[in-house]
């Protein structure tokens, strides 16, 4: 196919630059950006729990000092706020997977809810073995 | 009931204008009419010099496309009734270059439709003689989705990638190439994987999903990228640990 | 041909990344920063810790989850960076300072498990 039109730029066509805030313009825009924001408490718990394993490593002492200090009214505000990003990650992530993984059952397509479904299943699994494994055992 | 919609439409005149502005109208609004009747009625009894671009009037041609309200929407699937008395703001299609009034250039879209190579590819063609390439429906809904995609790129409209990097290959090219990379009658995967598993291509997508909120005849482009993310990363890790091929 | 190129990779760990700490991290971060610090549940002793810890399948999960959270977050946060603020022309740097620090955390996670075992 030859290269057409003629030409692909014209100095007096309009071109607009996105602005910098373009992501406050609609809700749908902000909601992803928050979506994407949930990474940085992703990493902070990654922070908090390398100190927690650090803390258990030292000693009674430090343990007790980790576990007064996350109950600080900062500490304590951080993580409410984190927990709140990471239940947001963990819907939104179970929500679009379903949109990557396609999976076939013989000939049909395994229906969407389906796998969405046995994401919240595992979901549920694991953070019962985490309950478990920390207050049961 | 208002029966009458003020329209603010944009204008611009590039060898008069640098910028655009805004010319208001007051149009009748019928239950039954369409922004783009809106447009008509302008162009037909107010101002003769207002351009724009549409065609069948109902939803299939894909030329009608522009931002109303600060919505990338199909002017002839876009009731007036439902903003009465208004004002309602049209302005030409977002992340695409103004030629005049609302007209924008569509050149870009173009190429990159061109690129994914939007047809059947096969290493050898079936003669006629040898009969029709038969598919069952299951495989038909495989792709089907992806086929009624009308070319009016209000997904590229809507997605922010493509607003902040005109390189984006963009939402609607990478659907078409599964179109054709999900039917069993195309042989041609391999071709289209070059320009679509690349930084331009597929991967510049961050799943923001505006794509498939404005498409008018749910396409799903979202689905269709993050589908093919994973195949591509498949195959990358393939090319990559078995270079010489699976 | 497939380009030689590493974001088909990063992606796949982001992917992971994703699933992992979405799976897990909820129910961590309620117990550890909101259940336990405000006394509605108590929390495990050092040595119920320390037992945890020193089991293989126990850090081999740990590690992965603090691995894979790690790369997710290195490459959620270039892009936002990339589409938020429009800095693409500092890609290498921030390739550097996103894929550097998650290198570094594992690297603090792999030299912890290993002292807790």
């Amino acid at each position: 196919m030859a290269e057409s039109p003629a030409y692909n730029y014209h100095p007096r066509w309009l071109r607009r630059r996105v602005s910098t805030y373009w992501w406050l313009e609609k809700r749908s825009y902000f909601a992803f950006v928050l979506r994407e924001g949930s990474c940085l408490f992703v990493a902070w718990f990654v922070v908090y729990l390398l100190l927690l394993i650090w803390r258990v490593l030292q000693g009674d002492a430090a343990y007790q000092e980790f576990l007064t200090w996350s109950a600080r009214p900062s500490v304590l505000l951080l993580n409410i706020v984190s927990f709140l990003f990471l239940v947001y990650h963990a819907i939104t992530f179970f929500d679009a997977a379903p949109r990557a993984l396609v999976v076939h059952v013989g000939k049909k397509r395994a229906p969407q809810q389906l796998i969405g479904a046995s994401h919240y299943a595992a979901w549920l699994v694991a953070s019962a073995v985490v309950f478990w494994l920390l207050l049961g055992a | 009931m208002r029966d009458h919609i003020t329209l603010q439409v944009a204008r611009y005149l590039p060898e008069k204008q640098s910028e655009p502005t805004f010319d208001e109208h007051e149009v009748p609004c019928p239950k039954d009419w369409v922004v783009l009747d809106g447009l008509n009625y302008i162009k037909d009894r107010i101002d003769g010099t207002l351009s724009y671009r549409w065609s069948c009037r109902m939803g299939i041609c894909g030329s009608c496309g522009m931002t109303v309200n600060g919505e990338p929407k199909l002017t002839c699937a876009t009731f007036l009734a439902d903003y009465a008395p208004g004002p309602l703001r049209i302005e030409p299609l977002r992340n695409f270059p103004i030629i005049r009034d609302l007209i924008v250039d569509i050149g870009d879209f173009m190429r990159k439709l061109a690129a994914v190579k939007p047809f059947i590819l096969r290493r050898y063609e079936k003669p006629i003689s040898e009969g029709e390439y038969l598919q069952t429906p299951d495989e038909l809904d495989e792709y089907k989705q992806f086929s009624m995609c009308i070319n009016c790129m209000l997904c590229y409209a809507a997605c922010p990638i493509y607003g902040l990097d005109p390189k984006f290959i963009g939402p609607a090219a990478i659907a078409l190439a599964q179109r054709y990379n999900l039917d069993t009658r195309d042989e041609g995967a391999a071709q289209r994987m070059d320009v679509l598993n690349e930084h331009a291509g597929i991967w510049g997508c961050t799943f923001v999903g505006e794509c498939t909120k404005v498409c008018p005849k749910h396409v799903d482009p979202a689905g269709a990228i993050q589908r093919y993310k994973l195949t591509g990363a498949v195959e990358s890790m393939k090319a990559f640990f078995m270079p010489r091929g699976a | 041909m497939i380009k030689r190129d590493a974001e088909p990779f990063l992606w796949m760990l982001f992917s992971a990344g994703g699933v992992v700490s979405a799976m897990l991290m909820p129910a961590l971060l309620f117990l550890f920063g909101v259940a336990f610090p405000l006394g509605w549940l108590t929390a495990p002793t050092r040595g119920h810790m320390a037992m945890l810890l020193a089991n293989p399948l126990v850090a081999l999960v740990l590690l992965a989850l603090i691995v894979l959270s790690l790369f997710h977050w290195a490459h959620r946060f270039r892009h936002t960076l990339y589409d938020g603020l429009q800095i693409k022309h500092l890609q290498e740097v921030i390739a550097a300072v996103c894929y550097g620090g998650a290198i570094i955390g594992s690297a603090a996670a792999v030299y912890l498990l290993w002292q807790a075992r």
